[in-house]
Protein backbone atom coordinates (compact mmCIF):
# COMPACT_ATOMS: atom_id res chain seq x y z
CA UNK A 1 0.00 0.00 0.00
CA UNK A 2 1.25 3.44 -0.93
CA UNK A 3 2.17 5.65 1.98
CA UNK A 4 -0.04 8.45 1.04
CA UNK A 5 -3.94 7.56 -0.03
CA UNK A 6 -4.13 7.65 -3.86
CA UNK A 7 -6.63 5.73 -5.69
CA UNK A 8 -6.96 2.07 -5.36
CA UNK A 9 -7.84 1.83 -9.27
CA UNK A 10 -4.38 4.08 -10.08
CA UNK A 11 -1.52 1.90 -9.73
CA UNK A 12 2.61 3.17 -9.75
CA UNK A 13 2.58 6.86 -11.29
CA UNK A 14 -0.78 7.32 -12.65
CA UNK A 15 -2.24 7.98 -8.99
CA UNK A 16 0.43 10.25 -8.25
CA UNK A 17 -0.44 12.32 -10.76
CA UNK A 18 -3.95 12.59 -9.93
CA UNK A 19 -3.29 13.24 -6.19
CA UNK A 20 -1.96 16.41 -6.90
CA UNK A 21 -2.72 17.68 -10.76
CA UNK A 22 -1.16 21.22 -10.25
CA UNK A 23 2.58 19.41 -9.84
CA UNK A 24 1.39 16.57 -12.36
CA UNK A 25 1.37 19.72 -15.25
CA UNK A 26 4.39 20.57 -15.56
CA UNK A 27 6.31 16.88 -15.03
CA UNK A 28 3.24 15.61 -17.80
CA UNK A 29 4.24 18.38 -20.18
CA UNK A 30 8.47 17.95 -19.96
CA UNK A 31 7.56 14.40 -20.57
CA UNK A 32 5.69 15.50 -23.94
CA UNK A 33 8.46 17.06 -25.20
CA UNK A 34 11.25 15.24 -24.17
CA UNK A 35 9.62 12.24 -25.47
CA UNK A 36 7.12 12.60 -28.32
CA UNK A 37 8.23 16.31 -29.54
CA UNK A 38 10.13 17.19 -32.70
CA UNK A 39 13.40 15.41 -32.17
CA UNK A 40 16.22 13.61 -34.30
CA UNK A 41 16.12 10.77 -31.66
CA UNK A 42 13.28 8.45 -32.67
CA UNK A 43 10.10 7.78 -30.18
CA UNK A 44 11.73 4.06 -29.62
CA UNK A 45 14.84 5.37 -29.17
CA UNK A 46 13.32 8.03 -26.47
CA UNK A 47 12.00 5.18 -24.95
CA UNK A 48 14.77 2.90 -24.67
CA UNK A 49 16.76 5.83 -22.86
CA UNK A 50 13.44 5.75 -19.76
CA UNK A 51 13.63 1.88 -19.71
CA UNK A 52 17.56 1.73 -19.10
CA UNK A 53 16.76 4.80 -16.70
CA UNK A 54 14.04 2.70 -14.62
CA UNK A 55 15.79 -0.55 -14.68
CA UNK A 56 19.35 0.82 -13.45
CA UNK A 57 16.80 2.41 -10.72
CA UNK A 58 14.85 -0.88 -10.21
CA UNK A 59 11.81 0.32 -10.31
CA UNK A 60 9.62 -1.80 -11.75
CA UNK A 61 6.16 0.33 -12.50
CA UNK A 62 8.29 2.40 -14.74
CA UNK A 63 10.94 -0.32 -16.23
CA UNK A 64 7.56 -2.17 -17.23
CA UNK A 65 5.57 0.60 -18.76
CA UNK A 66 8.52 2.00 -20.50
CA UNK A 67 9.36 -1.09 -21.88
CA UNK A 68 6.32 -1.82 -23.31
CA UNK A 69 5.93 1.34 -24.80
CA UNK A 70 9.65 1.34 -26.64
CA UNK A 71 8.79 -2.88 -27.39
CA UNK A 72 5.60 -1.49 -29.55
CA UNK A 73 7.54 1.43 -31.62
CA UNK A 74 10.12 -0.92 -31.91
CA UNK A 75 8.47 -3.72 -32.96
CA UNK A 76 10.29 -6.49 -30.75
CA UNK A 77 11.05 -7.21 -26.96
CA UNK A 78 14.33 -8.18 -27.64
CA UNK A 79 16.26 -5.12 -28.29
CA UNK A 80 14.93 -3.85 -25.01
CA UNK A 81 15.69 -6.90 -22.86
CA UNK A 82 19.22 -6.49 -24.68
CA UNK A 83 19.64 -3.00 -23.47
CA UNK A 84 18.60 -4.25 -20.00
CA UNK A 85 21.02 -6.31 -20.18
CA UNK A 86 24.58 -5.53 -22.04
CA UNK A 87 23.86 -1.66 -23.82
CA UNK A 88 27.24 -2.80 -25.27
CA UNK A 89 26.03 -5.55 -27.73
CA UNK A 90 22.28 -4.61 -28.26
CA UNK A 91 20.96 -4.15 -31.45
CA UNK A 92 20.99 -0.32 -31.65
CA UNK A 93 23.18 1.98 -33.36
CA UNK A 94 26.47 2.72 -32.09
CA UNK A 95 25.35 6.51 -31.27
CA UNK A 96 22.58 4.98 -29.46
CA UNK A 97 24.66 2.82 -27.10
CA UNK A 98 26.59 5.66 -26.44
CA UNK A 99 23.54 8.26 -25.39
CA UNK A 100 22.57 4.94 -23.57
CA UNK A 101 26.08 4.89 -20.95
CA UNK A 102 25.53 8.45 -21.16
CA UNK A 103 22.01 8.00 -19.59
CA UNK A 104 23.02 5.37 -17.35
CA UNK A 105 25.75 7.53 -15.91
CA UNK A 106 23.36 10.26 -14.96
CA UNK A 107 21.31 8.31 -13.50
CA UNK A 108 24.54 6.89 -11.03
CA UNK A 109 25.16 10.52 -10.69
CA UNK A 110 25.43 13.91 -12.50
CA UNK A 111 29.22 14.13 -12.35
CA UNK A 112 30.24 10.33 -13.43
CA UNK A 113 29.57 11.71 -17.24
CA UNK A 114 32.74 12.40 -18.20
CA UNK A 115 34.66 14.23 -21.47
CA UNK A 116 35.37 10.75 -23.06
CA UNK A 117 31.14 9.55 -22.75
CA UNK A 118 30.76 12.86 -24.72
CA UNK A 119 33.29 12.81 -27.33
CA UNK A 120 32.51 9.07 -27.99
CA UNK A 121 28.74 10.44 -28.42
CA UNK A 122 29.81 13.37 -30.56
CA UNK A 123 31.91 11.04 -32.67
CA UNK A 124 29.39 8.31 -33.66
CA UNK A 125 27.80 11.59 -34.45
CA UNK A 126 25.09 12.73 -31.69
CA UNK A 127 24.35 16.26 -32.14
CA UNK A 128 24.63 18.79 -28.90
CA UNK A 129 20.65 18.72 -28.93
CA UNK A 130 20.47 14.72 -28.51
CA UNK A 131 23.23 14.80 -26.01
CA UNK A 132 21.23 17.52 -24.09
CA UNK A 133 17.70 15.50 -24.38
CA UNK A 134 19.27 12.22 -23.08
CA UNK A 135 20.60 14.07 -20.00
CA UNK A 136 17.76 15.42 -19.09
CA UNK A 137 15.13 12.46 -20.01
CA UNK A 138 17.80 10.85 -17.74
CA UNK A 139 17.70 13.20 -15.46
CA UNK A 140 13.57 13.05 -15.35
CA UNK A 141 13.30 9.46 -14.87
CA UNK A 142 15.24 9.56 -11.88
CA UNK A 143 12.67 11.55 -10.66
CA UNK A 144 9.80 9.38 -11.84
CA UNK A 145 11.69 6.60 -10.23
CA UNK A 146 12.15 7.84 -6.87
CA UNK A 147 8.72 9.28 -6.55
CA UNK A 148 7.38 6.42 -7.73
CA UNK A 149 8.86 4.16 -5.16
CA UNK A 150 9.70 6.81 -2.36
CA UNK A 151 6.01 6.97 -2.04
CA UNK A 152 5.85 3.16 -2.22
CA UNK A 153 2.97 2.89 -4.65
CA UNK A 154 1.59 -0.44 -6.04
CA UNK A 155 1.75 -2.35 -9.10
CA UNK A 156 -1.06 -3.11 -10.97
CA UNK A 157 -2.98 -6.74 -10.32
CA UNK A 158 -4.25 -7.09 -13.70
CA UNK A 159 -2.22 -8.76 -16.22
CA UNK A 160 -1.88 -6.94 -19.21
CA UNK A 161 -2.29 -3.47 -17.71
CA UNK A 162 0.97 -2.84 -18.99
CA UNK A 163 0.02 -3.48 -22.74
CA UNK A 164 -2.98 -1.48 -21.94
CA UNK A 165 -1.01 1.18 -20.56
CA UNK A 166 1.71 1.55 -23.53
CA UNK A 167 -1.24 1.54 -26.20
CA UNK A 168 -2.30 4.88 -24.01
CA UNK A 169 1.13 6.22 -24.01
CA UNK A 170 1.31 6.08 -27.72
CA UNK A 171 -1.77 7.28 -28.81
CA UNK A 172 -2.51 9.64 -26.26
CA UNK A 173 0.85 10.56 -24.80
CA UNK A 174 1.77 11.73 -21.85
CA UNK A 175 -1.22 14.46 -20.93
CA UNK A 176 -3.72 13.70 -18.79
CA UNK A 177 -7.02 12.41 -20.41
CA UNK A 178 -9.51 15.27 -20.63
CA UNK A 179 -12.18 12.71 -18.92
CA UNK A 180 -9.73 11.55 -15.97
CA UNK A 181 -9.41 7.72 -15.04
CA UNK A 182 -12.42 6.99 -13.36
CA UNK A 183 -13.16 4.67 -16.40
CA UNK A 184 -10.46 2.95 -15.45
CA UNK A 185 -12.30 1.47 -12.20
CA UNK A 186 -13.57 -1.82 -12.30
CA UNK A 187 -16.95 -2.29 -12.60
CA UNK A 188 -18.13 -5.45 -11.24
CA UNK B 1 32.87 24.52 -20.26
CA UNK B 2 29.98 22.77 -20.51
CA UNK B 3 29.56 19.55 -22.30
CA UNK B 4 27.15 20.99 -25.22
CA UNK B 5 27.68 24.48 -26.78
CA UNK B 6 25.63 26.63 -24.80
CA UNK B 7 24.13 30.06 -26.64
CA UNK B 8 25.76 32.23 -23.21
CA UNK B 9 28.72 30.24 -21.84
CA UNK B 10 28.64 32.97 -19.29
CA UNK B 11 25.59 31.67 -18.01
CA UNK B 12 26.38 29.50 -14.29
CA UNK B 13 24.33 25.99 -13.68
CA UNK B 14 21.12 25.38 -14.90
CA UNK B 15 20.11 28.95 -16.05
CA UNK B 16 22.66 28.43 -19.27
CA UNK B 17 20.62 24.88 -20.34
CA UNK B 18 16.94 27.07 -19.42
CA UNK B 19 18.32 29.57 -21.98
CA UNK B 20 19.50 26.39 -24.50
CA UNK B 21 16.40 24.65 -24.64
CA UNK B 22 13.28 26.95 -24.23
CA UNK B 23 11.07 24.34 -24.61
CA UNK B 24 12.05 22.58 -21.79
CA UNK B 25 12.65 25.40 -19.60
CA UNK B 26 9.17 26.15 -19.44
CA UNK B 27 7.73 23.31 -17.37
CA UNK B 28 10.94 22.74 -15.33
CA UNK B 29 10.09 26.64 -14.43
CA UNK B 30 6.65 26.17 -13.89
CA UNK B 31 7.61 22.64 -11.67
CA UNK B 32 9.75 24.28 -9.63
CA UNK B 33 7.39 27.73 -8.97
CA UNK B 34 4.50 24.62 -8.14
CA UNK B 35 6.95 22.66 -5.67
CA UNK B 36 8.45 25.46 -3.87
CA UNK B 37 6.45 28.78 -3.51
CA UNK B 38 2.84 27.30 -5.06
CA UNK B 39 0.09 26.29 -2.41
CA UNK B 40 1.59 23.59 0.67
CA UNK B 41 1.36 22.99 4.23
CA UNK B 42 4.80 24.37 4.32
CA UNK B 43 6.65 27.29 4.01
CA UNK B 44 8.86 28.23 1.26
CA UNK B 45 11.69 28.58 3.76
CA UNK B 46 11.28 24.84 4.93
CA UNK B 47 11.04 23.73 0.76
CA UNK B 48 13.99 25.78 -0.06
CA UNK B 49 15.70 24.25 2.90
CA UNK B 50 14.63 20.50 1.69
CA UNK B 51 15.66 21.21 -2.06
CA UNK B 52 19.09 22.66 -0.92
CA UNK B 53 19.72 19.69 1.06
CA UNK B 54 18.93 17.36 -1.17
CA UNK B 55 21.31 19.28 -3.75
CA UNK B 56 24.09 18.87 -1.52
CA UNK B 57 23.69 15.57 -0.95
CA UNK B 58 24.13 15.17 -4.49
CA UNK B 59 26.69 17.25 -4.93
CA UNK B 60 25.49 19.99 -6.87
CA UNK B 61 27.15 23.13 -5.92
CA UNK B 62 24.70 25.23 -8.47
CA UNK B 63 21.75 24.01 -7.32
CA UNK B 64 22.69 23.60 -3.37
CA UNK B 65 24.25 27.31 -3.05
CA UNK B 66 21.22 29.28 -4.66
CA UNK B 67 18.77 27.55 -3.33
CA UNK B 68 20.03 27.56 0.06
CA UNK B 69 20.46 31.60 -0.99
CA UNK B 70 16.40 31.31 -1.07
CA UNK B 71 16.07 29.80 1.85
CA UNK B 72 18.13 32.46 3.71
CA UNK B 73 16.16 35.34 1.68
CA UNK B 74 12.75 33.17 2.79
CA UNK B 75 13.91 33.07 6.64
CA UNK B 76 15.65 36.73 6.82
CA UNK B 77 18.76 34.94 7.81
CA UNK B 78 22.56 35.79 6.53
CA UNK B 79 24.28 33.85 3.72
CA UNK B 80 25.84 31.92 7.25
CA UNK B 81 22.67 29.77 7.21
CA UNK B 82 24.11 27.96 3.99
CA UNK B 83 26.45 26.54 5.63
CA UNK B 84 24.47 25.34 8.73
CA UNK B 85 22.50 23.60 5.74
CA UNK B 86 25.66 21.64 4.75
CA UNK B 87 25.93 20.87 7.99
CA UNK B 88 22.44 19.49 8.48
CA UNK B 89 21.52 22.22 10.68
CA UNK B 90 22.90 21.38 14.02
CA UNK B 91 22.56 25.17 15.69
CA UNK B 92 18.81 25.98 14.58
CA UNK B 93 15.83 25.24 16.17
CA UNK B 94 13.85 23.09 13.60
CA UNK B 95 11.12 21.35 14.30
CA UNK B 96 10.53 17.40 14.32
CA UNK B 97 8.31 17.45 11.63
CA UNK B 98 10.71 18.83 9.47
CA UNK B 99 13.78 16.79 10.82
CA UNK B 100 11.54 13.80 9.61
CA UNK B 101 10.75 15.05 6.55
CA UNK B 102 14.58 15.83 5.79
CA UNK B 103 14.99 12.25 6.71
CA UNK B 104 12.72 11.11 4.25
CA UNK B 105 14.40 13.51 1.28
CA UNK B 106 17.46 11.89 2.40
CA UNK B 107 16.15 8.34 1.76
CA UNK B 108 15.06 9.28 -1.07
CA UNK B 109 18.31 10.88 -2.39
CA UNK B 110 19.85 7.47 -1.74
CA UNK B 111 17.16 5.83 -3.48
CA UNK B 112 12.95 5.47 -3.77
CA UNK B 113 13.13 2.30 -2.01
CA UNK B 114 15.20 3.46 1.01
CA UNK B 115 12.25 5.25 2.64
CA UNK B 116 10.45 2.85 4.83
CA UNK B 117 7.34 2.84 6.38
CA UNK B 118 8.64 3.71 9.87
CA UNK B 119 10.03 6.93 7.99
CA UNK B 120 6.96 7.84 7.36
CA UNK B 121 5.39 6.81 10.44
CA UNK B 122 7.98 8.96 12.31
CA UNK B 123 6.81 12.39 10.05
CA UNK B 124 3.20 11.67 11.01
CA UNK B 125 4.92 11.21 14.77
CA UNK B 126 5.72 14.62 14.33
CA UNK B 127 2.70 16.11 13.01
CA UNK B 128 3.38 15.54 9.09
CA UNK B 129 0.25 15.44 6.88
CA UNK B 130 -0.26 13.23 3.65
CA UNK B 131 0.22 16.49 0.99
CA UNK B 132 3.51 17.26 3.52
CA UNK B 133 4.90 13.77 3.13
CA UNK B 134 4.34 13.67 -0.57
CA UNK B 135 5.46 17.11 -1.03
CA UNK B 136 8.69 15.94 0.51
CA UNK B 137 9.03 13.38 -1.39
CA UNK B 138 8.72 14.65 -4.88
CA UNK B 139 10.64 18.09 -4.37
CA UNK B 140 13.61 15.26 -3.05
CA UNK B 141 12.60 14.07 -6.80
CA UNK B 142 12.47 17.02 -8.65
CA UNK B 143 16.28 17.70 -7.17
CA UNK B 144 17.78 14.69 -7.93
CA UNK B 145 16.32 15.76 -11.61
CA UNK B 146 18.00 19.05 -11.97
CA UNK B 147 20.67 18.14 -9.96
CA UNK B 148 21.41 15.67 -12.59
CA UNK B 149 20.77 17.97 -15.42
CA UNK B 150 23.23 20.46 -13.96
CA UNK B 151 25.75 18.47 -13.01
CA UNK B 152 25.36 15.90 -16.15
CA UNK B 153 25.67 18.52 -18.44
CA UNK B 154 28.99 19.58 -17.08
CA UNK B 155 27.75 23.30 -16.25
CA UNK B 156 29.93 25.83 -14.41
CA UNK B 157 29.16 27.57 -10.94
CA UNK B 158 30.41 30.38 -8.85
CA UNK B 159 32.06 29.53 -5.94
CA UNK B 160 31.75 31.61 -3.35
CA UNK B 161 28.44 31.77 -1.47
CA UNK B 162 28.09 36.05 -1.66
CA UNK B 163 27.93 35.07 -5.74
CA UNK B 164 24.45 33.43 -4.89
CA UNK B 165 22.80 36.65 -2.70
CA UNK B 166 20.89 38.20 -5.43
CA UNK B 167 20.25 35.40 -6.90
CA UNK B 168 18.67 33.78 -3.95
CA UNK B 169 16.78 36.58 -3.13
CA UNK B 170 15.22 36.55 -6.70
CA UNK B 171 14.22 32.87 -6.54
CA UNK B 172 12.27 33.87 -3.33
CA UNK B 173 10.78 37.00 -4.10
CA UNK B 174 10.53 37.01 -7.69
CA UNK B 175 9.98 33.31 -8.46
CA UNK B 176 11.04 30.64 -10.89
CA UNK B 177 10.14 32.01 -14.58
CA UNK B 178 9.30 35.21 -13.44
CA UNK B 179 10.93 38.16 -14.50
Amino acid sequence: MAHIPVEAHLPGITGLLEYRKDTAQPIRELTQILLRGPSTLTEGERELIATVVSNGNKCKFCTAAHTAAADLYLGDKETCEMVKTDISSAPVSEKMKALLIIADKVREGGKLVTTAHIEKAKAEGATDLEIHDTVLIAALFCLYNKYVDGLGTALPEEAGYFDVLADRLINHGYMRLPQGYDHLKKTN
Amino acid sequence: MAHIALKNEELPGIVGLLNFRPETARPLLDLAETLLRGPSDLTSGEREIIAASVSYWNQCHFCHTSHAAAACAHLGAGLGFIDEIKAGLPNTPVSNKLRALLHIAHQVQKGGKNVSDADVAAAREAGANDSEIHDAVLIAAAFCMFNRYVDGLGTWAPQPNEAYKEMGERMAFVGYGKS
